[in-house]
């Protein structure tokens, strides 16, 4: 088997929010083409974690950042941000349609990144909307508002906005929260099928969605990373007593 | 001797409701008297016509074209740096002095009195860069004048659009500018334009501002250019109710119910604008 | 090149964004280039103190004391007036009344705000002066007290929307607090709400007095104009700024009346700026 490309590099990160640290000496890898679960009771920098890898933490005025993370070799801090967000999408945990029809949605990104051609725009939004699976349900109503989808087509809504724009990475910050069991599972196929192409990062409050789609699954407590392994590996013989007891639902 | 509670709130909430209805009440007599004792003078000659026999007689009509001139040559000015103000306000300062300075600056602004600006369009405008007295100066005045207005509302509707937009379109690789100009905007539309319809009620009211920078007491034709004087409706209303002797008591209501009927038509719009949109909102 | 355009954008937003302060600076050095020439002809303290305000004598007489008074009596009425008034019908609204005629409340103290002050000053001329002029047996209705009442008017809207939002922003637990505990509904606004609205309300009686001290076309219109010191609410007065709007049209650009004219254009930004610096920390101190 050959060793897995290393695509996200992060050596000694700490994040700060004023005085308060969310995120405290993280190393990690992660590599291409995984689901990395991220996994931990609420306020342990999960989604903080998210935030700093398209350094999307920047708009909170009082935050501070040490450390390094690299995509692919490039320290993402000196990378332009909009090329970097360009690479690595995100889906968020509620469902966010923008105030567009669900046309517009999904071609909102190449339109910013500066493509005209009416043709292309409409290729690309068609093969994002298939690969989110919502094409089928929305072919006859693309110049409707994006709102008066279910919840569950408005997320796979989102998945297609970030996959039109043809990033290397997907970021989901607890997409499945807000929404039902159907609609979850649809999602999680989704992800599934896109661990083909993209490189994974999927924060979640539910144990057993990590189990259920991570390769890897790691453990976060407040703030700091308490073990990331194999997914199998953590959910049946872990090696820290704390990642035991949160996944037993012992607290959190 | 111990009072009981329920009777002296039943006392208070009398004389709060005393103190309302001492303004409400007397704002409805107000319209009320104008609307009925200005009703009668209103015909299309009073609106169309140029004021005739020492104001005595005539119409208005050179003094409604003036007002709006002002009125849309201060927008014309103010709108635009009041928009851009705002979104920096609201999008690009960070709490620190600077922005605090600007907030006050703001405050600052909205209080000066309106005379104080007539003196300032004087000094600067009229005198130091030499328009003179014409619907230029008069409509720059105006402008920093209502400057405070748009930019608050302004900036209440830009801040009103959910933080959640722009992440979202930020992380989708848009620049920032894009985000505003794409996201934010189209949906803070509505509030930009109350608070510009809002500043144009103002501006059309005000009379202060323009005595020494554009009205003219009596001017029978239309302006030609923005260096011309023109006459005003609120500056008319002073001139005939002050400065001329027995102008018939009609003239003088008709024009004081133009005038309002203008002012309060602009922030019907702007009520109903705003309104309709919060209905409407969408998330 | 959408790098460069963005970028011309964003600054052309920065330039805007300090525009407020630029025009406060511009308005203040340019009241400063007008009026300080004033002070070559007269001293400072005789300005402010002089007792006799006769611009068009020779030579010109120019102490504005009895504008200051002028506009200190009207105002101090006006305040009398509208404080109450206002302050009471903010809690009205805040707290009385039902939710639907709440709206109505507010949408008519929205018009009274909206209402030019020339409309205002022809409607106090017909329908005030008049009743003043009889009710009290003067020789004339354009006083003080006309003017003092009139103001009120123009104060109220201020006062009752700043005072209500500070009344409306007190944490709902404070008000659940005191009910739990017994307290009247009108207990609890005077021992509760309106201690905690205090700094906001403080603010808003000083914003409304900051507008009656800068209105000028109600209070020239129906306060008579003499300047001399008042000697009681019932005679006429005038102000500083009814002064400046009455007068600036006849003085002579760069003539030691039109100095003056600015001179005291100074006083007035400077009292508004203070008045305005003050409700601001006010407004903040709530926070």
């Amino acid at each position: 088997m050959v060793a897995p490309q290393v695509k996200f590099e992060i050596r000694d990160l700490n994040v700060w929010f004023g005085p308060a640290q969310a995120i405290k000496r993280l190393d990690m890898e992660i590599a291409a083409n995984e689901i990395l679960s991220v996994i931990g009771p609420s306020n342990s920098g999960k989604t903080t974690f998210l935030r700093t890898l398209n350094r999307l933490i920047e708009l909170n005025v009082n935050c501070r950042v040490s450390g390094a993370v690299e995509l692919e070799g490039k320290d993402v801090f000196r990378i332009d941000a909009e090329l970097l967000r360009k690479k690595i999408g995100m889906v968020f945990a509620l469902p966010l349609p923008l105030p567009l029809s669900i046309f517009d949605n999904v071609a909102y990104g190449v339109r910013m990144h500066g493509l005209k051609n009416k043709d292309k725009i409409k290729a690309i939004a068609e093969e994002a909307l298939k690969e989110a699976y919502l094409w089928e349900e929305v072919k006859d109503r693309l110049a409707e508002s994006a709102f008066k989808l279910s919840g569950g087509q408005q997320q796979r809504l989102c998945i297609a906005r970030t996959l039109a724009v043809g990033p290397e990475v997907i970021l989901f910050d607890e997409p499945c929260s807000g929404l039902d069991p159907i609609s979850t599972a649809k999602v999680e196929d989704a992800m599934l099928k896109l661990k083909e192409k993209y490189t994974i990062v999927l924060v979640t409050n539910n144990v057993k969605q990590a189990a259920r789609v991570g390769d890897r699954t790691a453990f976060f407590l407040s703030g700091e990373l308490i073990e990331v392994d194999k997914t199998d590996r953590i959910f049946t013989a872990p090696r820290d007593k704390r990642t035991d007891g949160y996944i037993r639902g012992k607290f959190g | 001797m111990k009072r009981n509670p329920y009777r002296s709130q039943k006392i208070a909430f009398a004389l709060l409701l005393l103190a309302t209805l001492l303004i409400i009440v007397p704002v409805g007599l107000i319209v009320v008297i104008i609307v009925q004792k200005g009703l009668p003078a209103i015909n299309w000659q009073f609106l169309s016509d140029i004021p005739r026999q020492g104001m005595r007689a005539g119409g208005i009509f050179p003094a409604i074209v003036g007002t709006l001139y002002l009125v849309f040559g201060a927008i014309l000015f103010a709108l635009p740096i009041g928009l851009l103000a705002a979104i920096y306000l609201s999008e690009y300062s960070k709490e620190n002095f600077m922005s605090r300075i600007i907030k006050l600056a703001i405050v600052n602004l909205a209080g000066v009195p309106s005379v104080v600006y007539g003196l300032f369009g004087l000094a600067l405008f009229v005198v130091f860069f030499k328009f003179g007295a014409s619907i230029l100066s008069g409509s720059l005045t105006l402008g920093i004048m209502i400057l405070p207005i748009i930019i608050t509302t302004s900036r209440e509707a830009l801040e009103s659009v959910p933080q959640s937009f722009r992440e979202v379109s930020l992380s989708l690789g848009a620049s920032k500018w894009q985000t505003i100009r794409h996201i934010v905007l189209p949906n803070a539309i509505p509030g930009v334009l109350t608070g510009t319809i809002l500043g144009l009620g103002r501006a059309a009211g005000e009379t202060a501002p323009i005595l020494f920078t554009v009205a003219a007491f009596y001017l029978p034709q239309l302006p030609k250019s923005i260096f011309d004087q023109a006459m005003a409706l609120p500056y008319h209303l002073y001139v005939i109710s002050t400065q001329v002797p027995n102008v018939d008591e009609k003239v003088r209501y008709g024009t004081a119910l133009v005038l309002l009927a203008m002012v309060l038509f602009m922030n019907l719009i702007a009520i109903i604008i705003r309104y309709k949109f919060r209905r409407k909102k969408k998330w | 090149m959408r790098k460069l355009k963005e970028f011309i954008v964003e600054k052309l937003i920065l330039i805007c964004g300090i525009a407020s302060i630029f025009f406060v600076v511009l308005i203040f050095l340019f009241l400063l280039k007008e009026g300080l020439a004033l002070f070559k002809f007269v001293k400072p303290l005789e300005f402010l103190f002089g007792k006799s305000w006769y611009p068009i004598s020779e030579p010109p007489q120019l102490g504005i004391l009895p504008l200051i008074l002028g506009s200190l009596l009207v105002t101090l009425g006006a305040a009398v007036i509208s404080i109450p008034i206002g302050v009471g019908c903010a809690i009205y609204i805040a707290e009385i009344a039902p939710a639907r005629s709440k709206e109505v409340l507010k949408a008519g103290i929205e018009l009274l705000a909206a209402i030019p002050s020339v409309v205002l000053g022809f409607i106090g001329m017909v329908t005030l002066v008049p009743l003043i002029k009889n009710l009290f047996h003067l020789p004339t209705g354009l006083t003080a007290l006309s003017g003092s009442v009139m103001l009120a008017f123009m104060a109220m809207p201020t006062i009752v929307s700043i005072a209500e939002d500070a009344l409306y922003s007190v944490p709902k637990s404070y008000k659940e607090g005191a009910f739990a505990l017994g307290a009247t509904h009108w207990q609890t606004i005077r021992r509760v709400l309106l201690p905690a609205a205090s700094s906001g309300i403080l603010a808003a009686v000083m914003l409304g007095i900051g507008r009656v001290i800068g209105e000028t076309m109600a209070v020239m219109m129906i306060t008579g104009n003499a300047a001399v010191i008042p000697q009681s609410i019932l005679a006429p007065v005038r102000t500083l700024t009814a002064t400046i709007a009455a007068e600036m049209g006849e003085a002579v650009v760069g003539s030691e009346h039109y100095f003056a004219l600015f001179a005291i254009g100074i006083v007035l930004f400077i009292i508004s700026f203070a008045i305005n610096v003050t409700a601001d920390l006010c407004l903040h101190k709530k926070r």
